[in-house]
């Protein structure tokens, strides 16, 4: 095996686009690994792809085979892909299958992708929210508590088992080409939704961007919780308007309303529970994580929204 | 053109838009702040205000230049008149002063973020969250940020209660001690009579989950307001225990008192 010459990496969440740009950036220097829960994705023939549900017995396998030198768990399910059961299972036992595993057959280093939506969108939040911050999603929403679960899961691995060396990111909003979570799908629609006299500032990370900051924090190996983000910010309803999308008000008042809307219309692009995300800011604060591994996004937000523009009106 | 440059082209002249241009505020690449600030919006804001600044309240200020021209600053004031009108004519003040202008950040109450529309529009024109955190991040930036410490106890009082200064809350010279911040005291002379209410509505202001409900009139009085700036004030920081805090914060408000006294002496008429 091929392992010898290359350290070895497993890369989770292999059918998502991230995963791919990262694969594609490791993939001359390490010997890849990529599984999936959802589906089974070609790579290409130097790399072995599998379609495996982290907490069956099967998963050690994988582990014995391949001697592995680090993980690099992208594979968070999201809400619009399964129910909150499932995902629960997928997203906090299927994770902690994973860094027991990991500890069980000695690897040394481990990345876990969050999300700033750990944190909870709320009225009283204030600007740049460091990693300190409590994660008050999961007392505003159950449909976020197991991304909060994960994150503590990790964070519980991350002082139990120090030699793990556990780096957990927690980006911006992620978007960009293949992105499909609930941000890039709106920046893509020609119609996008808004809650009527709300536009709070937000934070949008390239796919490109990411890709290359999840590389350097496994390359440069140093544990702890960061937030990733770029120093730029624009308001939600500007970055539609930048992405040329029409905007949809909702009425705002009451609160139970919109709600209401989003679940009789069954508006998946503008999921519930997401709601208080497009009306009160989470604006974090990346200096951190730039700092530690000197990283500077590439890509500025006019070329982002550029992307979702021609995208829309191809010359 | 969007609504933004139209507005723009039509009411922000070239000098006040070269004035605004040369003070520096760290904005992102689409101007605007991690604390939603938009430099567009603040110019149109401004420049509409400034009939409402000149004409309507008749602003009269002194001692502006006490402001540093760089540093985190708190500007400390009394507080009344049941809207933050008295923040913005400081921010206004301090933004078109001829040397050295600011744009201040004002600390506004947890509710307006929740209000539609109110909420994103003060935001854009530097109004932030009056949160410790924002606070303090906004004085390791170097802002200057205007605090008024009595909070809605000063904002709500009623007519009779006027000029009465309330509590002030310690948490804006534990900021000041923290980050070598300099404290400009601040006596609004004139707001207590832009709104002037005679009771407040305590059940309904409870069941809409606001801080009050005045009883007044449906529109604000063209009060003249006097904004008396006093002299820069230091406090060392260190390990100082809460009584020597809070003694240090009755000296700044017996300033305010006195600049407040100084307005209400020099002024002749209400309006």
């Amino acid at each position: 095996m091929s392992k010898k010459q290359k350290p070895t990496v497993l890369i989770t969440g292999a059918a998502g686009a991230l995963a791919q740009q990262v694969i594609n950036r490791l993939r001359d220097t390490y010997q890849i690994v990529a599984v999936d829960f959802r589906k089974q994705t070609y790579l290409s023939d130097d790399i072995p792809s599998y379609q495996i549900n982290f907490n069956k017995r099967v998963f050690e396998d994988l582990f014995r085979k391949y001697d592995f030198d680090g993980v690099i768990h992208l594979g968070r399910i999201t809400s619009s892909e399964e129910t909150r059961m499932r995902r629960y299972n997928a997203n906090v036992l299927g994770t902690q299958k994973l860094l027991e595993l990991s500890h069980k057959y000695g690897i040394e280093k481990v990345i876990v992708l969050s999300t700033y939506h750990v944190y909870g969108a709320n009225a009283y939040n204030p600007a740049l929210i460091d990693e300190t911050a409590p994660l008050k999603a999961a007392e505003l929403t159950m449909d976020l508590i197991d991304s909060v679960e994960l994150e503590n899961l990790a964070n519980i691995y991350l002082w139990k088992y120090r030699d793990l060396n556990i780096t957990i990111l927690r980006p911006c909003n992620i978007v960009g080409p293949g992105v499909q979570n609930t941000m890039s799908l709106l920046l893509s629609s020609k119609h996008a939704p808004v809650l009527a006299g709300f536009s709070p500032v937000m934070q949008f990370i390239h796919i490109d961007d990411m890709a290359d900051a999840i590389v350097l924090a496994y390359e440069k190996n140093k544990s702890g919780i960061y937030n990733v983000a770029p120093e730029d910010w624009v308001s939600y309803q500007q970055a539609l308007e930048l992405a040329g999308c029409s905007k949809v008000p909702l009425p705002s008042i009451p609160p139970g309303l919109p709600k209401f809307l989003t679940k009789v219309m069954d508006l998946k692009i503008f999921p519930a529970f997401l709601l208080n995300y497009f009306k009160y800011p989470v604006v974090i604060d990346g200096r951190s994580f730039n700092r530690t591994f000197g990283f500077k996004v590439k890509r500025p937000l006019k070329e982002i929204f550029r992307y979702y523009r021609e995208m829309k009106n191809p010359s | 053109m969007s609504l933004k440059s139209y507005l723009k082209e039509k009411f922000v002249s070239k000098e006040l838009d070269a004035q605004l241009d040369k003070i520096e505020k760290s904005v992102g690449t689409l101007g605007y702040d991690p604390w939603g600030f938009n430099a567009e919006t603040n110019k149109i804001v401004l420049s509409l205000y400034s009939a409402v600044y000149n004409k309507y309240f008749r602003v009269q200020t002194d001692g502006i230049e006490n402001i540093p021209a760089n540093g985190p600053v708190l500007i400390i004031a009394n507080h009344s008149g049941q809207l933050p009108i008295d923040g913005t004519l400081i921010g206004y003040a301090l933004a078109t002063r001829k040397v050295s202008p600011r744009l201040p950040r004002a600390m506004i109450e947890r509710f307006f973020p929740t209000v539609p529309f109110l909420g994103n529009f003060l935001n854009q024109t530097g109004a932030v969250l009056g949160d410790p955190v924002n606070c303090a991040k906004m004085l390791e930036n170097d802002e200057a940020v205007i605090v008024f410490p009595e909070g809605i106890r000063g904002s709500g009082k009623l007519y009779k209660d006027r000029y009465q200064l309330k509590r002030f809350g310690n948490g804006f010279m534990h900021l000041a001690m923290k980050y070598n911040a300099t404290i400009v005291p601040c006596g609004v002379v004139g707001c207590e009579e832009t709104i002037p209410a005679i009771a407040n509505i305590k059940p309904l202001a409870k069941l809409l989950g606001i801080p009050y409900v005045p009883v007044t009139l449906p529109f604000i009085l063209p009060a003249k307001v006097r904004l008396n700036f006093g002299q820069p004030m230091k406090f060392e920081g260190g390990d100082v225990r809460e009584e020597e805090v809070t003694r240090r914060v009755e000296q700044v408000k017996s300033v305010i008192s006195d600049l407040i006294d100084k307005g209400l002496s020099e002024r002749k008429r209400l309006f």
